[in-house]
């Protein structure tokens, strides 16, 4: 069996940053592999060592300079990895962008499991996985925090609001999007950093997939700071001071008194 | 003509409050455009439900029958079907984690442009949202080039529809195709149980990333019982399991309401403050000014954590 994982690298900001135009200044950027992403990586490896999966690929859309973050996955234990980009793309990807790429890759690859995360910390889509799934007509389940795997059916946990979750068996090949806590991923070991050096990335161009050509329908016209409409009284000085004024104020909500 | 088609949401026999909101939402954006405003309402007690969902500002409820509970295929199919047939400039559906499991399949399968999380949304020469980005840290203005849009907004962004109208029902009849409906809803399960139960708590001392180490969380501990407090965390610590799901405020942990809520190292984020925002009295102590978890404090503390907590607890054991 062979899982597809796809794999986003993401921004995240630094505590103080500027904006330039609609983006985020590049100095204030630092870019990581996305969250939801790791745990879904992990599970894909763990399928492979319990002698499910027989071979764990990646998928990302990304620039050059996430390869880094592939070489991450592929230090996790990943066996080798695909790397969509083309000089066509600026702006923002909308998910049917990335669906419109994803599903050729698909169709090259023609895998049994896809898994992706739920949401990328970016963007913040949470409809990439759901999206590809049904532009390729295969199965799915979105928000996944429990799986267990004979082979042919996906018995999942979805995690509701509110403490809920729901029961539910997915036919395969299926898409699943991964939740956080669903596993523990794990860290790179040397031993896996040195053997990623070595594994394959292969580069893929538009043309190479057989697409001519993308169109984003959204376009981001602004980013700005949000309007703080809290009237927070922040406290002044050095953390004995801040401290004291915040016990003062915690005292006259009656808190610690017994 | 359908300006907007709002599906309902529903789980285990109650409409959600998210349903109301997509009225609210649908009414303006079917102003805007000057159109109607439908709703349909898929699977359970729909005639119950419609009922409920006669508001003023809905033209039509349609009822669609099929199924018990929530299955993204029915309501996927059923929503694809909905949407030929009343030609919609607005898809509206909500952004929870039902709304994950079909709304992006509505919109690959009408091949409409997605736009999700919306915390504001206008129709004037095309669809304009306003959307968050970055952990909520940036707004961004997002426009649509498309005359048809599928849309799926936040919950708790809009007021929810309340007054009664005498709105038409209609039922729908679905023509559901068996053989795509390849997953199959099993059960419930209830998580998060045990000893302490947040929700009751006056008082809650609650740990987030910034803790930064497993062991670190003591620090933490300690302060909750020098202020006769109770121990809750963002998700990332549960995730950790450095504490119990119990402990879990939030959309998928509990949602807590005491009169003292002290987030330490947490950031804010949409799905904890979801769980949070009732609470009487917010503080916030955090290294990161623009945390927005300081946008709904009524207290805050710009600091190391490191350094505040060891003294905030010899302030009241000192
Ligand atoms: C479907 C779904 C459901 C979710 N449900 C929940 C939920 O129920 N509950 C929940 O909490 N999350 C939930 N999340 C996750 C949520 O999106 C965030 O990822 C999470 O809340 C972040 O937790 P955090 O604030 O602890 O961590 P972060 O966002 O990483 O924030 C850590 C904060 O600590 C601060 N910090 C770092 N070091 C220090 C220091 N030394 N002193 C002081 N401050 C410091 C940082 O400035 C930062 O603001 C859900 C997500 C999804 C997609
Ligand atoms: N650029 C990308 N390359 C590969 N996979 C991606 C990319 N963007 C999103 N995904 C996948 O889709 C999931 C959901 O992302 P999104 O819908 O953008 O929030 C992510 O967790 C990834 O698994």
């Amino acid at each position: 069996m062979k899982v597809l994982v796809t794999v986003a690298e993401v921004g995240t900001v630094e505590d103080d940053f500027e904006i330039d135009g609609a983006a985020i200044d590049e100095r204030y950027l630092e870019y990581d592999l996305n969250e939801w992403d790791d745990y879904a990586v992990e599970e894909a490896v763990q399928l492979e060592e319990e002698g499910l999966a027989d071979e764990v690929v990646t998928v990302t859309i990304g620039p050059e300079r996430s390869e880094e973050t592939i070489r991450m996955a592929l230090a996790k234990g990943a066996d080798r990895a695909i790397r969509v980009w083309d000089s066509s793309f600026e702006g923002l990807l909308d998910v049917a962008a990335k669906t419109e790429i994803l599903r050729a890759v698909v169709a090259e690859e023609e895998p049994d499991l896809i898994l992706g995360g739920v949401q990328t910390g970016d963007a913040m889509f949470g409809a990439t996985g759901v999206s590809l799934a049904a532009a390729i007509d295969y199965p799915w389940a979105a928000v996944v925090n429990d799986l267990e795997f004979d082979g042919e059916t996906a018995s999942v946990h979805r995690e509701l609001e509110g403490g809920v979750e729901e029961l539910t068996d997915v036919e395969t090949p299926a898409v699943l999007t991964i939740q956080t806590g669903i596993n523990e991923p794990r860290y790179a070991s040397l031993r896996g950093i040195r053997q990623a050096q070595s594994k394959e990335i292969a580069v893929q161009t538009l043309a190479d997939l057989g697409l001519d050509g993308l169109d984003s329908d959204l376009r981001l016209t602004e980013m700005y700071e949000p309007e703080v409409e809290s009237d927070a009284t922040v406290f002044e000085g050095n953390a004995e001071d801040t401290a004291v004024q915040l016990a003062g104020v915690l005292r006259e909500k009656g808190v610690g008194a017994q | 003509m359908t300006g907007v088609l709002a599906i309902a949401e529903h789980r285990r026999g109650e409409l959600r409050d998210v349903s109301y909101e997509l009225i609210g939402a649908g009414r303006e954006l079917a102003d805007d455009l000057d159109e109607e405003l439908h709703v349909a309402v898929i699977s359970g007690q729909v005639e119950e439900f419609a009922r409920s969902l006669s508001k003023e500002g809905v033209d039509v409820v349609h009822t669609v029958p099929d199924g018990a509970e929530f299955n993204h295929d029915v309501y996927t199919q059923v929503t694809e079907q909905l949407a030929d047939e009343l030609d919609p400039s607005v898809v509206l559906m909500p952004n929870s984690v039902n709304g994950l499991d079909y709304g992006p399949a509505v919109a690959a399968r009408l091949g409409r442009p997605l736009v999700t999380d919306v915390v504001d949304a206008s129709f004037e020469d095309g669809f304009v949202a306003t959307r968050e980005m970055y952990g909520s840290k940036v707004e961004t203005t997002v426009e649509v080039d498309a005359e048809r849009v599928a849309v799926m907004i936040r919950g708790g962004e809009w007021p929810g529809a309340t007054g009664n109208g005498d709105t038409e029902v209609r039922e729908f009849e679905a023509d559901i195709d068996e053989s795509a409906v390849r997953t199959t809803v099993t059960g419930f399960e209830e998580v998060g149980g045990g000893d302490v139960d947040i929700s009751d708590a006056e008082v809650l001392v609650s740990v987030g990333r910034g803790i930064g180490e497993e062991e670190n969380i003591e620090l933490i501990e300690e302060l909750a019982e020098a202020l006769d407090a109770t121990l809750s965390s963002s998700r990332p610590i549960v995730d950790n399991e450095w504490l119990p799901k119990n402990r879990q405020v939030g959309q998928s942990g509990k949602t807590v309401t005491p009169e003292v809520y002290i987030a330490i190292g947490i950031s804010g984020a949409v799905q904890h403050v979801a769980g949070m925002k009732g609470s009487e009295t917010i503080v916030a102590i955090n290294t990161d000014p623009n945390a927005p978890i300081f946008d709904i404090a009524d207290y805050g503390i710009v600091d190391d954590l490191f350094d505040v907590v060891p003294a905030l607890i010899d302030e009241f054991e000192g």
